[in-house]
């Protein structure tokens, strides 16, 4: 499943501005972090002031977006997504549960609470981040024999 | 209005998932693979995304309220528990199994490929029970 990506620091680097463009409006609009596994919550689980109106238009933004993107530049979404289906459960139920657990994920503590200089979402940061790595290290070099 | 920006918040922030590679688990599983086929660029994605929402945010906590709420909505507490760190190495461990964290896992799904399409529902019934776990503790 190991297959080579090309290194695209420009696109990344704009993309990634992008995303910080879409947590400031946020922020300056209706005061909330941009936080993605923090927004289903608010969907699943609505809180008294958790606005699940306003984190369902971001998320139909979200789902919305591969269908613009087409639209637009003509092209495909680029993905290669692995179709181990036993994985694919497990690993979401992991992501899900762990991120809702943990009060974040990639989004909510790696982007937003990086950005207020949020020592809990420091911490979060490091751990998922090596976590991540460990797993992969794992299952492609010793598990899976380098393949 | 408040509807309106977050569908176009969602959007942007779908744009730049995509473009930045983010929303390929490929590259993202190359990201996370020091010792192999190592692709930094998701470095670049969140330098790009922590150096715009760092600045745009100091500006914005200058003032009194948000434009269109009564108060800012953000995580007050700053002590580090168990559960921040248990939660989030548990995540790491299914990111890493994957290549897909929330947003992109989301953003993908109407590309409706298998694992996607089995990933975002075993991922929600995630978050609902770490709801259900969470109110049960408190």
């Amino acid at each position: 499943m190991a297959i080579e990506t090309e290194f695209t620091p420009l696109a990344s680097a704009f993309g990634g501005a992008l995303i910080g463009i879409s947590a400031v409006l946020l922020l300056y609009s209706n005061g909330r972090i941009a936080g993605i596994s923090g927004m289903v919550k608010r969907l699943i689980a609505p809180a008294a002031d958790g606005r699940p109106e306003q984190a369902l238009a971001f998320i139909i933004g979200l789902i919305a977006t591969p269908f613009v993107w087409t639209a637009v530049t003509g092209s495909a979404v680029a993905q290669t997504v692995s179709e181990n289906i036993p994985l694919a459960a497990i690993a979401g139920l992991l992501v899900g549960f762990g991120a809702a657990f943990g009060g974040g994920c990639t989004s909510g503590h790696g982007v937003c609470g990086l950005s207020r200089f949020s020592k809990r979402s420091l911490v979060a940061t490091i751990v998922f981040m090596a976590a991540a790595a460990l797993t992969v290290f794992v299952s492609r070099h010793i598990v899976g024999g380098g393949a | 209005m408040s509807l309106l920006i977050n569908l176009a918040a969602g959007l942007i922030f779908g744009l730049g998932l995509v473009i930045s590679g983010m929303a390929n688990p490929a590259k993202v599983l190359n990201f996370l693979d020091v010792a192999g086929h190592w692709d930094p660029s998701l470095a670049f994605v969140m330098a790009g995304a922590i150096a715009v929402t760092a600045t745009g945010y100091r500006f914005v906590l200058r003032r009194s309220k948000p434009l269109l709420d009564d108060s800012f909505h953000l995580p007050g507490w700053s002590t580090i528990d168990r559960p921040l760190v248990i939660g989030s190495a548990i995540f790491g461990l299914g990111w890493g199994l994957f290549g897909f964290c929330p947003g992109p896992a989301i953003t993908s799904l109407g590309l409706a490929a298998t694992g996607t399409l089995v990933f975002v529902p075993a991922m929600l019934i995630g978050i609902a029970v770490a709801g259900l776990v969470g109110k049960s503790r408190s």
